[in-house]
């Protein structure tokens, strides 16, 4: 067991993750998922709940979710029942959710995580299920009214509910992070949190080791997962302080502020609606057969675990560098791509995990929503390796291709970076330097070999700042120490 | 011409005795002459079915003969008709312009049927009376201080009164039977399954089938014809071959076993309601049938069964009309608890708020299993009874209703009395097998019908034997005396 006590508390965890799959229609309709599209422009009448239309199921979302089932090795639900889970609301339209509760199609199954301690540790599934996504209430401009856009309405989600077994932020945090790569390694979702494609819903509660489970909350809302560490730290710390000051924690469903980092309840356990689930006659029994199952395995696309030795094995990375990078698909294509075009896999996994990764962060960026592709990272890296630009200023060429300003070779070339290769140019600048630090060359002369080396930076300073940066540090060197 | 069937009209209209327009004139002038008397209809769709005349005129000088080339239908207001109002007998949708067709409708007019209007109809289909529409109650021709039965009471009044030589119902647990055994017409609940969903407006998913009401088995089985067949938009409508019903209506009844279920001669039911289903299959004894005894011991618990799975699909197919999207919205909501409980407290009548009632209790936490749970666990009893059954025998046969038409108003504080009234129709939908109802003779001046069931997909084994019956005997070609 890797999850600590905090102040002798036992921390437990459960997710439910919901994943958008990537269909190009609806679950029960034939409408568009596209997003981004004016209110309502796929809202059909399916969508829209008109009197008399039915629902049909999309083939495509059920083999999305036996794709997933295979991928945490689960049990597949054979016969799998969608129900309706009835309750009011504007944004949905026929009054009820269809969704899968008492036969679900994926059934127990398991995630294994790696910690940062290189330990790993299994999360169970307790089952994942199908269901439509509702519309989006706008509440800006409308005079005090509310607006319904009904394009999301009917997106095909499942519904991913884990066992609690998670003992803290971290492993939270990297059980999503594995789910992610799961998803959008097998293709079933695009993986953009920014966009809601992945929501997460964390069930925390605590209690003294070895006592029963303590009363759970819900926190919703966590789009990153840098949100969803800090907000189960929160909702952890919150719970403990109310347990030692003597209180009782409610059960209830609490909505977490990303920008302000508190959280509030939004509805306890007595607001809770009766669903009044009935199984929904308008649908059959989804059946899934032997040979759909293992058509699916077949063309199963590889998953993380099987990327990050291939990436170990190829491209001789450490374990470290392997698992970040095959730690989500776009990561590890990107990577790929990039490590291609550059012709070096270590420069590509450093920079894709190093300035590239920060670059993302600072701007909280989604690697699939990077201004730099892959390929001008390639071509970047290439750029590094023939000489044509030192590594210093590379960083200068990434930051202007992240702005915008072109390729890199294009930047190169009308920013003049390129490295100065030309040793006549750079013996006449080298001899003129020399020429005006009679002093520091004096002092150069006198010092034993050990201080030359540092002594030598100042030379090395003026050619730099002479040659605007682009002479080549290694071949300035040398000529210096040949010249002094 | 409004005395001729369908099948002789349409001999007419390929013999050029006259003109679809005409023969659309005859009845448009009709309706309008006398629907004053019964309010069949709701809405009259007069230019529409004049334009559809015209085409049809057009088509059948073409030589372009279908199945309902130029024939006058009256359909029934819960099929969306595109451009038209679709009201579902219910205030709720009294400003409902449909978007589109239900594909009944669609069928219909593919073959070259011409539509006359909308019927009027129970609110919602809820109903044995016509009494709960919102349009007011439609009478009985043969006796107008009496009710035409329901839901389709517009339908089989309609006809009864030739106001329309063809007419579509619905059946959810007697609607289209019941009505056509107190008005003197033929009726047909096809299979579930057989006859697309799609377009007509929700009651109880699992029991609505629509199908044909006509003035003889004939015309039921022309009207199939058009009906039936898969429907991509209906997961719920099988992919079964269409059989030829018009070319089985001949076959003798040489062998044929009848089927006599004890349950359906219960020892409280009205002698004169017996002594006529006896008769019925009397006559088709002399044609060479057997009448075997035998018992379907389960459907006494049709009644209570039906009275929780109805209302419980309904509470939730009813939940789309919640004054968000389309139907009545009340005037001023103050809030959006206000909109719901307005728009739906004002806009649905009695018998629909108490089925929504009714069914959102079966469905809650804690009742689900007495009840619902329950209602499913007697369903599977009764289709295995009828599956017992028709090891044995081709059909089975007896009263369609327990009474003749009563007097409007007699029922309508006393809503068990009133649920009675489907106590031999019912069963039938929780099996989800075919069963018409065919006219057998008069009992005090009013008309009583027979029910006549089969095995599932065997449309045109009942049509037949009710076809067989009506080249034997005259009741289907009385007339109430003042709609001569």
């Amino acid at each position: 067991m890797s999850s600590s006590l905090f102040n002798g508390w036992e921390v437990v965890i459960g997710l439910e993750v919901h994943v958008q799959l990537a269909t190009r229609s609806k679950i029960f309709s034939g409408a568009s998922t596209a997003t981004g599209d004016e209110p309502n422009r796929h809202a059909s009448l399916i969508d829209l709940g008109m009197p008399g239309t039915l629902p049909v199921v999309n083939k495509e979302a059920i083999r999305n979710a036996v794709r997933f089932g295979l991928a945490i090795n689960a049990e597949i639900g054979r016969r799998s029942v969608f129900e309706r889970k009835n309750y009011f609301y504007p944004d949905l339209p026929k009054g009820y959710q269809t969704t899968q509760l008492a036969e679900p199609i994926v059934g127990p199954g398991e995630v294994v995580i790696q910690l940062d301690d290189g330990s790993e540790k299994t999360v169970r599934i307790h089952h994942a299920h199908l269901e439509e996504d509702a519309g989006k209430s706008l509440h800006e401009d409308f005079h005090g009214m509310t607006g319904i856009d009904l394009n999301r309405a009917g997106t095909p989600l499942i519904e991913i509910v884990s066992e609690p077994d998670m003992g803290n932020a971290e492993e939270a945090v990297a059980f999503a992070r594995k789910l992610h790569a799961i998803v959008t390694s097998i293709g079933v979702c695009d993986g953009d949190m920014s966009q809601g494609n992945m929501r997460f819903d964390v069930n925390i509660s605590v209690r003294r080791p070895g006592e029963p489970l303590g009363t759970r909350t819900e926190t919703k809302n966590l789009n990153s997962f840098r949100f969803m560490e800090k907000a189960i730290k929160l909702e952890v710390e919150r719970q403990i302080d109310v347990l030692e000051d003597g209180g009782k924690i409610v059960q209830e469903t609490r909505l977490y502020n990303g920008d302000t980092n508190t959280a509030r309840s939004m509805r306890t356990k007595e607001d809770a609606n009766d669903y009044r689930y009935f199984p929904c006659p308008d649908l059959l029994p989804v059946l899934v057969s032997e040979e759909d199952i293992e058509a699916l395995r077949a063309e199963m696309p590889e998953l993380p675990d099987a990327r990050k030795a291939r990436f170990m094995d190829a491209y001789q990375l450490s374990d470290y560098d392997a698992a970040l990078l095959a730690s989500s698909m776009a990561t590890a294509r990107y990577f790929e791509t990039a490590a291609d075009h550059g012709g070096d896999a270590k420069l590509a996994a450093n920079w894709v995990m190093g300035d590239l990764a920060a670059k993302l962060n600072a701007e909280d960026l989604d690697i699939a929503h990077c201004p730099v592709s892959a390929e001008h990272l390639g071509q970047l890296i290439q750029r590094i390796k023939d000489g044509t630009i030192s590594s210093k200023i590379a960083k200068q060429v990434f930051e202007a291709c992240w702005a915008g300003d072109g390729s890199p070779d294009q930047i190169i070339e009308s920013q003049g970076l390129k490295q100065m290769s030309d040793s006549g140019e750079l013996e006449k600048i080298i001899d003129q330097i020399i020429a005006d630090s009679p002093a520091q060359v004096e002092d150069y002369r006198n010092a034993d070999d050990a201080k030359r080396k540092k002594k030598i930076g100042y030379f090395v300073g003026q050619v730099m700042k002479a040659t605007q940066g682009k002479a080549n540090p290694q071949q300035v060197n040398e000529l210096l120490q040949e010249k002094l | 011409m409004h005395n001729k069937t369908l099948t002789e009209l349409k001999a007419g209209l390929q013999a050029k005795d006259f003109s679809a327009r005409e023969l659309t004139e005859h009845f448009l002038d009709r309706i309008q002459a006398r629907d004053g008397e019964l309010n069949s209809f709701i809405t009259v769709t007069r230019e529409q079915a004049l334009q559809q005349a015209d085409a049809a005129d057009q088509a059948i000088a073409a030589g372009d003969h279908r199945l309902l080339t130029g024939l006058p239908i009256a359909h029934k207001d819960i099929f969306c008709t595109e451009g038209v109002r679709t009201s579902c007998g219910s205030r709720m949708l009294d400003n409902f312009i449909a978007p589109y067709t239900a594909t009944v409708v669609e069928k219909m007019a593919g073959e070259g049927a011409i539509m006359l209007g909308k019927t009027n109809m129970d609110e919602f289909a809820m109903g044995s009376s016509n009494e709960t529409s919102f349009y007011g109650p439609v009478r009985n021709p043969w006796d107008t201080e009496r009710v035409p039965g329901g839901s389709s009471g517009g339908a089989a009044a309609s006809l009864a009164a030739r106001l329309a030589p063809g007419a579509t119902g619905t059946d959810t647990g007697g609607s289209i039977r019941q009505p056509a055994a107190l008005n003197g017409v033929t009726g047909l609940k096809p299979t579930y399954g057989r006859v697309s969903r799609w377009g007509m407006i929700a009651f109880a998913s699992s029991l609505d089938q629509a199908g044909p009401l006509g003035l003889s088995a004939a015309d039921c089985a022309l009207m199939l014809q058009a009906m039936a067949g898969h429907d991509d938009k209906d997961s719920t409508c099988l992919n079964e071959p269409v059989d030829d019903y018009l070319g089985g209506l001949d076959q003798n009844l040489d062998g044929l076993r009848i089927g006599v279920p004890e349950e359906f001669f219960p020892d409280n039911l009205d002698g004169a309601i017996a002594d006529n289903a006896r008769a019925a299959m009397g006559e088709l004894e002399k044609q060479g049938a057997k009448l075997v005894k035998v018992s379907l011991p389960s459907i006494k618990l049709s009644v209570p069964a039906y009275y929780v799975i109805a209302p419980a699909e309904a509470s939730s197919n009813l939940s789309r009309f919640d004054g968000v999207r389309f139907g009545y919205r009340c005037e001023d909501p103050k809030d959006l608890e206000d909109l719901y409980k307005r728009s739906r407290s004002e806009g649905f009548g009695a018998e629909v708020k108490r089925r929504i009632l009714v069914g959102t209790y079966a469905l809650s936490a804690g009742y689900y299993d007495a009840y619902y749970k329950r209602a499913q666990q007697v369903r599977r009893l009764i289709r295995d009874d009828f599956a017992r059954a028709f090891k044995e025998v081709d059909v089975l046969m007896g009263p369609t209703s327990p009474e003749t038409a009563f007097k409007l108003g007699a029922k309508a504080d006393d809503p068990v009395n009133m649920y009675m009234a489907d106590v031999f129709t019912i069963a039938v939908n929780l099996a989800g097998l075919p069963a018409l109802s065919m006219p057998s003779g008069f009992i005090d001046g009013l008309p009583a019908g027979t029910q006549v069931i089969g095995n599932y997909f065997q449309e045109g084994r009942i049509l037949n034997v009710a076809h067989r019956y009506q080249l034997a005997t005259d009741w289907h070609q009385r007339i109430p005396g003042a709609f001569q």
